[in-house]
């Protein structure tokens, strides 16, 4: 089986943040990068697939500055067979511009199968997998938690709000990942990391589309007003009770 | 003139909730400007029935696509007709609830009609000629203001931000056929398993969570009592408690799991990490009980009692049952 995944470089969840200087964009002065939580994920769900199918090759692709060449040498380092840098200077808002971009480097591809993390960590949007499927008119699955590949075709399962979806759809296809799908994704090994030097990495310019919308201004919310300790022990319960009807009004 | 599409959710033949706040925010955008909002709703026969409620918030227009097949969502039937709906309609915006329906499908109709998508908006709001949303990113740390100058634009807007309005118009309703035969979509949902009935996480006004300090599985059993003294409160969990399988992954709140904004979150035994309060911290009012007087929990909350959740849990409990019995 051939298998792409589509991977980003995304800041360190836990750092706290700094607006840069144009108003619009994250300061990324100090902070630390790594490989997008659902898309590791995704990388390890590849990892699994190929080693249940013998002669399969897994391909990560990630579009961004010379720096995502880290975080592809990562997936290789974890097993991946060969990388590729879409170049580009920034990684655009609304999708659609980096869709168009993955869609002309995954057309010619001959993939069975194209993961992405259901969503990315830092602009939280989720729109990039579904739109290069779409792009490339291939059946898309999304969010699954579960995935099993027999021949031409596979099923999977969705959690959605209040209940859980059985999906069933013919390769090639497009599916983004969701928590639940592995455990967790394996660590680079020490000679998975001198491996990975050896790997093949090409770096192409990226063919972004137009953004059909652009990041106006960043902000930092405002922070929430300070509360307040009730008191300890069930004693605290009635003046808490108390407050939820009078001040909150919420019971 | 900006005239604004929403794309309507239904469930079992119901409306979801979000379509009626993704329909209050379309109904905002189109008065700015004196334009109509238009409304696709996808269901089997019979889910006509709930288009009133459309004109009840402020549909101008109901287009209710009916078919045996859409029991069950079918995202390729359901992204075509709603494109083509958007061709006949002209919108300024396409606007979807932010649900695993939406999330899937606004991209789908985002490529099909090359534009772009911005993302779990919890504010819509016309400047001009632009389309602004406000999206929380960088796990709520961060708000991005992204606009759509002059184009159209796709918004899937977060469950639960928006007040549900009372601008009713006529709501009048207009039969809409498949653009694409559901025969010939190629992913099928085979099955649909629901949750029995219980509240949703992204529709409950209330939510109780409970996080390792429940120490074991079967102590969650205090959450799901508090929870059910409110009446109206959906169950959720850390992602600690859900990666050991004393949950499902699904009822999960934090940066990989479900965000919710409540008017009431009660977090039960849970420190308040990073990873959970990007999940709940736009809830309108924050409880937290927990052991540890330190712990960040009480940063976010409005109000904490510090202690020991065995024994302040079922005192509570009780108390919520006694002030809603009095009400």
């Amino acid at each position: 089986m051939k298998i792409a995944v589509c991977i980003k470089r995304v800041p360190d969840m836990g750092a706290r943040f700094k607006i840069g200087a144009d108003g619009a964009s994250i300061d990324e002065t100090g902070l630390k990068f790594d490989m997008s939580d659902f898309d590791e994920w995704a990388v390890e769900a590849a990892l699994q697939l190929a080693e249940k199918n013998a002669g399969s090759t897994v391909t990560v692709i990630s579009l961004g500055p010379d720096a995502v060449q880290e975080t592809i040498r990562k997936a290789l380092a974890m097993g991946a067979d060969a990388g590729v840098q879409l170049k580009a200077d920034g990684v655009p808002a609304g999708g659609l511009a980096v869709a168009e971009a993955l869609a002309a480097e995954l057309r010619e591809g001959g993939y069975d199968l194209i993961l992405f993390g259901r969503v990315a960590v830092d602009t939280a949007a989720g729109i990039t997998g579904v739109m290069v499927a779409e792009l490339l008119g291939l059946p898309c699955a999304t969010a699954l938690s579960k995935l099993e590949v027999a021949g031409g075709s596979a099923t999977g399962e969705r959690q959605i709000e209040g209940g859980t979806e059985s999906l069933s759809f013919p390769l090639p296809a497009v599916c983004t990942i969701d928590q639940g799908l592995v455990t967790q994704a394996r660590y680079p090994s020490l000679k998975g990391i001198m491996a990975a030097k050896k790997k093949p990495l090409a770096v192409k310019p990226a063919a972004l589309g137009q953004a059909g919308v652009t990041i106006a201004k960043m902000e930092l919310p405002a922070e929430r007003a300070a509360g307040r300790i009730v008191g300890e022990g069930a004693d605290a319960v009635p003046e808490l009770v108390r407050l939820l009807q009078t001040e909150a009004k919420v019971l | 003139m900006a005239n604004v599409l929403v794309i309507a959710e239904a469930r079992g033949g119901a409306l979801k909730k979000v379509a009626l706040e993704a329909t209050t925010a379309a109904r905002t955008i189109a008065d700015a400007s004196g334009g109509q909002v238009h409304a696709v709703l996808f269901g089997a026969p019979g889910v006509g029935a709930e288009a009133d409620k459309l004109g009840a918030v402020g549909a101008d227009v109901v287009h209710v696509c009916e078919h045996a097949a859409f029991e069950q969502f079918d995202a390729e039937s359901f992204a075509a007709t709603a494109a083509a709906a958007a061709q006949a309609v002209s919108p300024k915006a396409i606007l979807v609830g932010g649900t695993a329906f939406g999330q899937d499908l606004a991209p789908r109709i985002g490529a099909k009609l090359g534009a772009g998508v911005a993302a779990d908006a919890i504010d819509v709001t016309m400047d001009g000629d632009a389309i602004a949303i406000r999206h929380p990113m960088a796990t709520g740390k961060v708000i991005a203001t992204l606009v759509a100058a002059g184009q159209l634009a796709i918004v899937t807007v977060r469950p639960g931000a928006i007040a549900v309005g009372t601008s009713a118009k006529a709501g009048t309703v207009q039969p809409l056929a498949p653009a694409s035969d559901p025969a010939a979509s190629r992913v099928k949902v085979t099955k649909l398993t629901t949750g029995g009935g219980k509240l949703d996480l992204a529709e409950a006004p209330v939510v109780v969570s409970g996080g390792r300090g429940l120490k074991a599985p079967e102590n969650f059993k205090l959450v799901e009592e508090l929870a059910d003294a409110f009446g109206n409160a959906a169950v959720g969990a850390t992602r600690a408690v859900t990666d050991d399988g004393w949950r499902p992954h699904s009822d999960q709140i934090g940066q990989t799991g479900r965000q919710v904004a409540p008017s009431l979150y009660v977090a039960v035994g849970i420190s308040g990490a990073i990873q959970h309060v990007a999940g709940m911290r736009n809830s309108k009012t924050i409880v937290a009980i927990n052991k540890d007087k330190d712990a960040p929990i009480f940063k976010v909350a409005d109000y904490g009692i510090v202690g020991d959740v065995f024994e302040i849990v079922p005192k509570l409990t009780e108390a919520v049952r006694a002030a809603r019995a009095q009400r």
